[in-house]
């Protein structure tokens, strides 16, 4: 079943035409990915699921209803959270108050103290921090922050933009394998990555950008493959 | 949600505490301390409203506004056109009708019981002085915040001009009770005075009434601040498109938060007007604003103590300064006089600032605030 659905999705910035008719499906309960090169409109298509950005045409529908012309506080309540790129960490806020934010538009307090509980046991260095001002964090432990934060927000969708970015190989597979655990628990996730090699492996499916256009979408592992894929985002000659 | 008795004294009790120290000021240190030391206690006092009003705005939610004195002005006026053609309507004159509360030393006030009409009159019209401004900042803040960027320091530097010249062209202002008896009420809003400003204005801004708004306005502030509504302000100021993503509703809280600081604005116009016995829009213009502006960034954008003590010491330093330059012109021939140095202490007394300390005395923190971190530092 397609938790979301987008078809002939058009997003200008002014005369730039950043998406061109885009269309994808994330089915419920999977990982999806979207790769593609710098400036392909990987975020573009985040921030207009998310409601920071209106669409100029096409179609956006989450579980039955559309996204169209909601704007981000109303998206997030039907449980859509973003883990923006750079992070967008409040820097002057404690660990511990980021993410009291990040639940912000829930009142259940019992359930938020429960998530909060979780998401500390899959990043104790958090934990470790609670107290500390956020800006004091290394670039791994923001991203950390990032996801842990999105994930207070208990949504179904959790849109995730580049969370390799700048981070240590090691650091890479600790977020990546908290990733994977993040979807066993339940929540369905669209994986923005420039790193196709671990977004692929990570993945369920995937769907490849080029320029504003989806030019491929398969299974992961069949991406993997790919002669195509292989040279333009894998680094095989 | 359940309020439990234990919760309500909790946040009435700073309410308490401040009316009582305002009691202490108004029958103490009042009588004891004389009319110049009591006019810069009041003054003080408005400041620290004014500058603790705009931390909500330029501090909390990191906006910019620069025309926190046409609130000021329209807080004002609403309110001093309320009490003098309400006293007239009520006792046919605008002397002071107030019980002990709003007994003036050394102004020739009357004492009279605890709390008499005066006093009730004078209370709603600054409050009524407040939602006008209120009103006004919703008027001028729901456009200009939708937008992001500096567009409310745009539209709130015109809005000062504007207030002023609407004030500057009312009718001019009735004296003779018997001419005020005979206008409908909307015609008597209309007959502020004009150029010459509003005046004979009755002196109800005692230290009590200001200090009892002082604490009403901290209290208010302070809650605010530890809120969740308060961290979602901060987020705001902190990346508007982050707290936009976590489920902020950005604008509204923009809104809200201009809104509330214009009534805060608005009252502290109304215990100005009536704490000089007149008002004139005249002698609010940006001027003031910067003034105002001053104390906060001084004070740490979005620290509530930190932009009270420099209201506190900016109040206090132009009248030390003058009498200063006063002693020292004293032994210097004519020509070699010093001229008002406030501008120029202000001056440097900021480009300092902007070097050494950029967010301010305290930044976004509370006094207490380093209390507790040192403890913390200590404990690790
Ligand atoms: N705020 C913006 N204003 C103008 N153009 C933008 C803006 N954000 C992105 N773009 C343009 O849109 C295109 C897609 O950008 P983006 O979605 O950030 O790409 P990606 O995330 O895949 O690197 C690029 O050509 C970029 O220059
Ligand atoms: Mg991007």
């Amino acid at each position: 079943m397609a938790l979301l659905e987008i078809r002939d999705l058009d997003v200008h910035y002014g005369a730039i035409h950043a998406l061109q008719g885009i269309a994808l499906t994330v089915a419920a309960g999977q990982i999806v990915t979207l790769i593609g090169a710098n400036g392909a409109g990987k975020s573009t298509t985040l921030r207009t699921i998310s409601g920071l950005r209106r669409p100029t045409a096409g179609t956006l529908v989450f579980d039955g209803q559309s996204l169209v012309g909601k704007p981000p506080h109303e998206i997030v309540r039907l449980g859509i959270a973003h883990a923006p790129e750079g992070r967008g960490i409040f820097a002057n806020f404690t660990v511990a108050e980021n993410l009291e934010i990040g639940a912000y538009a829930r009142h259940d307090k019992a359930g938020i103290a429960a998530d909060r509980e979780r998401v500390l046991t899959l990043f104790p260095r958090l934990r470790e921090r609670l107290q500390q001002s956020a800006a004091t964090l290394s670039g791994g432990e923001q991203q950390m922050l990032a996801i842990a934060r999105a994930v207070l927000a208990r949504p179904r969708l959790l849109l995730l933009d580049e969370p390799s970015l700048g981070l240590a190989p090691q650091v890479v597979q600790t977020i990546f394998q908290i990733i994977r655990e993040i979807n066993a628990a339940g929540t369905t996730i669209l994986l923005v990555e420039q790193n196709a090699h671990m977004a692929l492996q990570t993945a369920h499916y995937g769907y490849v950008l080029e320029v504003g256009r989806i030019v491929m979408h398969a299974p992961a592992n069949e991406l993997e493959r790919s002669d195509e894929v292989r040279r333009a985002y894998l680094g095989v000659a | 949600m359940r309020l439990g008795v234990g919760t309500l004294l909790r946040n009435l009790a700073p309410l308490v505490v401040g009316v009582a120290l305002a009691s202490i000021l108004h029958f103490w240190i009042q009588p004891a301390s004389g009319a110049f030391a009591t006019k810069v206690l009041v003054d003080i006092g408005i400041n620290v409203i004014l500058a603790v009003s705009l931390t909500l705005v330029n501090g909390f939610t990191g906006q910019f506004s620069i025309g926190h004195a046409g609130f000021m002005c329209v807080g004002g006026y609403v309110a001093a056109a309320v009490t003098y053609y309400g006293s007239h309507r009520l006792y046919g004159d605008a002397f002071l009708h107030g019980g002990v509360l709003s007994w003036t030393a050394g102004q020739g006030g009357v004492a009279g019981p605890l709390l008499a009409g005066g006093d009730l009159l004078f209370v709603v019209a600054c409050l009524l002085g407040g939602l006008a401004a209120a009103v006004a900042g919703y008027v001028v803040g729901l456009p200009s915040l939708r937008l992001r960027g500096d567009y409310l320091a745009i539209v709130t530097l015109g809005f000062g001009e504007i207030v002023r010249v609407l004030f500057q062209s009312t009718q001019p202002q009735l004296f003779l009770a018997g001419e005020i008896q005979s206008q409908s009420t909307w015609r008597l809003g209309t007959m502020l005075g004009g150029a010459l400003g509003f005046t004979s204005v009755p002196f109800y801004s005692t230290l009590f009434w200001v200090y009892a708004f002082v604490a009403l306005t901290l209290l208010a502030t302070y809650r605010i601040k530890q809120s969740g509504y308060g961290r979602a302000f901060l987020s705001i100021r902190e990346d508007e498109v982050a707290a936009e993503a976590m489920g902020v509703h950005t604008t509204r809280l923009k809104v809200r938060a201009f809104v509330l600081s214009s009534f805060f604005a608005g009252l502290a116009g109304a215990l100005f007007a009536h704490s000089i016995g007149s008002i004139n829009a005249g002698e609010l213009g940006f001027q003031k604003s910067f003034d105002v502006i001053i104390m906060v960034v001084l004070g740490g954008m979005g620290s509530i103590s930190g932009s009270t003590l420099a209201a506190i010491i900016l109040t206090i330093l132009p009248e030390v300064l003058r009498t200063a330059t006063e002693h020292v012109n004293r032994y210097l021939p004519e020509s070699y006089a010093l001229p008002d140095l406030r501008m120029i202490i202000y001056s440097l007394a900021l480009i300092v600032m902007m070097i050494v300390r950029p967010q301010g005395l305290f930044g976004l923190h509370e006094i207490w605030d380093f209390r507790k971190k040192a403890r913390r530092h200590e404990g690790t």
